[in-house]
């Protein structure tokens, strides 16, 4: 029977990875003028995943002798991982055929992705937790150069493959120092041998920092943050969105996990170098996002500054009376931004016509007149992220800041509102030039990206007025994260 | 629950209402347009009447509405929403000029009339909303809120510079709020509770940072009132919005600063206010006699009003800052004052800009011979606004000025003495601004044919002329709204004077 509970454990992910093996073979089958089937193929088995980490929610097990975990935390990222795998595909549709790349593959790859990053929220053992991070990495690094030929996106996929190799090499030699500092890899070993205190201290503080270098590299916190703007810029679009929601996500859930369970013990030593960290992300991300033109490469350093904001709450990780808001903080800002992120992608998205053509501020002039209910969109997805109240974002920066004030550390807390009057200089900038300046745009508007971009600045909007919706589930969450 | 019918809830929320039936209007439909925001301004005030007549002065929780909203890593927000001695006259202020300024855009506002009436009536809900709430995070909501329709107001429909000036209005604005969030997140976190009168009873939680938060809610605030030298985006902001955007600014944005400082500085760190209260009445006297200064010397007559702003939102901080009943109840009667004669001021400068497109007063002279009515107004507005006895403005001024010399917590009738000087200088720019554009022979050929007001515009100004003179010369029944929730304040802050000594 135990065989069947370890199943059961990891169904969600099981699903994804097999449907996108027999995905493969079932797409030779498929005429290249007629992707669209792969895509609606795709979207369904992300579909029936859901339903089956939406039916399993709420139970608490550990699974292949404690490799794996299923607990709310995983849960509600898998949710998480799933929405936008679902709205990267419906912006995606449309674009590929635009682009002209539109193979199977491309969906393929993007479902062995999801499946890396729902392993990732429920890796219980270093040695998971690293075989995850390859699984969801290696097929984004296709993915951004998935426009080969064009070089921007062959720029992109090099960059990021190289620099992601090296943040793997830092995450498999830091487990490698933890696992000689404690002679285990299970999560559960390694806390039993530290609580022990049988561990080589000056081997785990090393091995934890090297972790935090790998996993900072995919959350693109500074000073890590180097290939983000290229990156974001040279990939796909729909690629670009869902790595600035998802992979983040993921990049926080192994930040999370890892360092919770782990790793208090050093927090005494860790936390000076997060609060740097935090700091420094929040000021280059905002303020370098001030002098940019490009929509991409603003998106892009945007971006990294929410990683910041994460951080700031992130940093009391070792604070036991506060970790608790900590976590459900950083998943219930992960919505707000996903959210916000998805829907400004997919206008961006939409004004793309011409693949590696970055996207000026000047193509937006005249949409607010042209297409209002679109300027209004990204009205609100420009205000969420800036944080303005009767959005999703005012309440996730509002819970991070509550967080890190209450942690004591209110100077970060004054760094991160002050670089949020920053962005709102370029976030409105974006506004300026779609309702205050004069421009005829012309756009071919396909329904499901319009179906992405109209839900997400609905429940932007009205989860902000109910936000305990999802506040509940976040905090519900943190229950079951030890 | 009769959450339905409470009157402070529909007042606030009924101008959505008229957004949405804006929004399902054709692009075409401008006549319809304009109609439906005016009716709708003018329901809102017809519930505003309303609630003056429930209110009661002696009670400090008038109509309140409470409704747990979530919680928030268990510290309850909520809708929590009231109205009294201090609020009630603000409310009222809101409702009365909103149709006001509706109708001076009839012939002023041709582009894109959707957008701007659906911002208008969305602001209008943002200032009730700021005026009402008593839960901090609900006020902080409705006061950032405000931020984004006059944004829009500025920089779509406002003139040359209109960009510039809508971004400094709101990156000047949210620097200060985000201090004031940090204030009310620890505030939250201290006492967990958000709600003003919880905190207020429980004062002693915070009272050892209470230096520090006065000052993170006080720097939000004066960037609004604006208080000398936070004010270098009002005059930016005044000349590039459009008139009606100019009357809301002068008249209801302005205010809520002011307000601000009455509702929460005072009330929740009333030591802190006695000791700061000599350094921001020097600010407010700065103001004075710099707004004054500064106006006289403005060729623009929008600017010269705009400065004029500064110059009364700074007899307003010296009445609140006196921290007893003259000064207060005076500035919160000059606050109306000046939204009403300010306000005023406003249209009429939009009015003949509207003919002639330039604000040059050098453009002008002699325009009482081409526009007598138009001349006449002006006259009765612009004493108003001197301060001439027997008018809104000398009632105000004059509480205000007997509260600053009275104060035993500024401690010196300097204060009031050097005020007063502000008082001339104002008779000084508003009479060389009358005699500059009104007086003498017609110089410019242009002007000789300018039509005079017409009934439209007469309507527009009628309810604020006779405001103005029910001010003057009878300001009893408003003082009998304030009073009794002055007292109470006054109270609470001197008792926490006493334990300071």
């Amino acid at each position: 029977m135990t065989n069947m509970i370890d199943i059961y454990s990891i169904l969600p992910v099981m699903i994804v990875a097999g449907w996108a093996v027999l995905l493969l073979v079932v797409d030779l089958w498929i005429p290249r003028d007629r992707k669209g089937i792969t895509a609606l193929l795709t979207a369904l088995g992300l579909a029936v995943a859901l339903g089956f980490v939406l039916a399993s929610s709420g139970s608490t097990i550990l699974g292949f002798n404690q490799m794996v975990v299923l607990d709310g935390f995983a849960s509600f990222l898998q949710v998480l991982f799933l929405v936008s795998g679902l709205a990267t595909v419906a912006l995606a549709y449309d674009y590929v055929q635009r682009m002209n790349i539109n193979y199977g593959e491309f969906y393929v790859l993007m479902m062995f992705s999801i499946a890396g990053m729902m392993l990732m929220s429920q890796a219980y053992n270093l040695l998971m937790v690293f075989l995850a991070l390859e699984l969801l990495s290696i097929p984004i690094y296709v993915l951004a150069g998935f426009a080969r030929t064009r070089l921007e996106s062959e720029e992109a996929a090099l960059k990021y493959f190289l620099l992601g190799a090296f943040a793997s090499g830092f995450v498999l030699y830091g487990t490698a120092l933890i696992f000689s500092a404690t002679g285990r890899l299970d999560f559960v070993g390694i806390v039993a041998t530290v609580n022990a205190g049988s561990a080589s201290p000056v081997l785990f503080l090393i091995g934890a920092a090297l972790l935090l270098v790998g996993f900072g590299f995919k959350v693109a916190a500074v000073p890590f943050q180097m290939w983000t703007p290229d990156v974001y810029q040279g990939a796909p679009t729909p690629i670009t969105a869902f790595m600035s929601v998802a992979v983040k996500a993921a990049g926080f859930a192994a930040l999370l996990r890892v360092f919770l369970v782990l790793f208090p013990s050093l927090s005494e030593h860790l936390t000076p170098i997060l609060w740097v960290m935090a700091a420094l992300t929040m000021i280059v991300g905002n303020v370098v996002a001030l002098a940019q033109n490009n929509i991409k490469r603003m998106l892009a350093y945007s971006a990294i500054a929410h990683a910041g904001y994460i951080l700031m709450a992130f940093v009391a990780y070792g604070n036991g009376e506060v970790v608790r808001n900590t976590v459900a903080a950083t998943l219930f800002y992960l919505v707000a931004y996903g959210l916000t992120s998805l829907g400004a992608w997919g206008l961006v998205v939409v004004i793309e016509r011409e693949y590696g053509r970055g996207i000026q501020l000047d193509d937006l002039s005249g949409i607010g007149k042209k297409y209002p209910w679109l300027g209004v969109a990204m009205l609100i997805f420009m205000l969420s992220f800036t944080g303005i109240p009767l959005t999703m974002g005012f309440w996730g920066k509002f819970y991070l800041f509550r967080t890190a004030v209450e942690a004591g550390f209110v100077g970060l807390a004054v760094i991160g509102l002050l670089t949020s009057v920053a962005s709102a200089y370029y976030y409105l900038r974006v506004v300026v030039y779609m309702f205050m300046k004069p421009g005829e745009p012309k756009f071919e508007i396909n329904p499901w990206v319009s179906f992405v971009i109209g839900v997400a600045a609905l429940a932007v909007l009205l989860l902000s007025l109910m936000p305990w919706t999802i506040l509940e589930l976040a905090s519900r969450a943190v229950l079951l994260l030890q | 629950m009769e959450v339905g019918i409470n009157p402070l809830v529909l007042m606030t929320f009924f101008p959505l209402v008229g957004v949405l039936v804006l929004v399902f209007l054709a692009p075409q439909q401008k006549k319809a347009m304009r109609w439906t925001a005016l009716v709708t301004s003018l329901v809102t005030f017809a519930v505003s009447l309303w609630v003056l007549f429930l209110f009661d002065p002696n009670k400090a929780d008038n109509l309140l509405v409470q409704i747990p909203w979530f919680r928030l890593a268990g510290v309850p927000i909520q809708i929590l929403m009231g109205v009294d001695g201090l609020s009630i006259l603000m409310v009222l202020l809101t409702t009365f000029l909103t149709p006001i300024a509706i109708l001076s855009t009839w012939k002023a506002v041709e582009e894109q009339v959707k957008g701007f009436m659906i911002f208008f009536l969305l602001l209008e809900v943002g200032m009730l909303g700021v005026f009402l709430a008593l839960d901090l995070v609900l006020f902080y909501i409705f006061w950032e809120f405000t931020l984004i329709p006059m944004y829009f107001l500025i920089g779509v429909w406002g003139g040359k510079n209109r960009i510039y000036a809508a971004l400094k209005f709101f990156l000047f604005t949210m620097a200060g709020s985000m201090l004031m969030l940090l204030a009310i997140l620890y505030l939250g976190l201290q006492a967990g509770s958000f709600s003003q009168p919880e905190l207020i009873a429980n004062r002693g939680l915070f009272a050892g940072a209470q230096m520090l938060l006065f000052l993170a809610f006080a720097i939000a605030f004066a960037i609004k009132v604006p208080i000398f030298p936070l004010h270098t985006w009002l005059p930016d902001a005044h000349v590039e919005a459009p008139t009606a955007g100019s009357v809301i600014l002068a008249g209801v944005l302005l205010k809520m600063g002011a307000y601000g400082f009455l509702r929460f500085n005072l009330a929740l760190f009333p030591q802190a206010s006695v000791q700061a209260a000599p350094v921001i009445a020097v600010l407010a006297i700065i103001g004075i006699l710099y707004g004054a200064a500064v106006a006289f010397a403005q060729k623009d007559i929008k600017k010269l009003v705009a400065y004029s702003s500064v110059a009364h939102l700074g007899f307003v901080m010296l009445g609140i800052f006196a921290l007893n009943v003259e000064g207060l109840s005076g500035a919160i009667l000059q606050m109306l004052n000046h939204g009403v004669s300010t306000g005023a001021l406003f249209l009429l400068v939009g009015m003949i800009y509207e003919r002639r497109h330039t604000r040059e007063m050098s453009e002008y002279g002699g325009l009482w011979k081409a526009m007598p009515i138009y001349g006449g107004i002006f006259l009765v507005v612009m004493l108003s606004s001197v301060g001439l006895p027997g008018l809104n403005g000398f009632v105000g001024e004059f509480t205000i000025l007997v509260g600053a010399f009275g104060s035993k917590v500024l401690g010196s009738p300097w204060f009031a003495g050097i005020a007063t000087l502000g008082v001339i200088l104002a008779a000084a720019y508003l009479l060389k601004l009358f005699e500059k554009t009104f007086l003498g022979p017609i110089t410019k050929e242009e002007n000789k044919t300018l039509k005079d007001l017409n009934l439209r515009e007469i309507i527009t100004m009628a309810p604020l002329l006779a405001l103005i003179f029910w001010l003057g010369i009878y300001p009893q029944p408003f003082f009998n709204l304030i009073n009794p929730a002055v007292e109470r304040l006054v109270e609470l802050v001197q008792s926490a004077a006493l334990v300071l000594h």
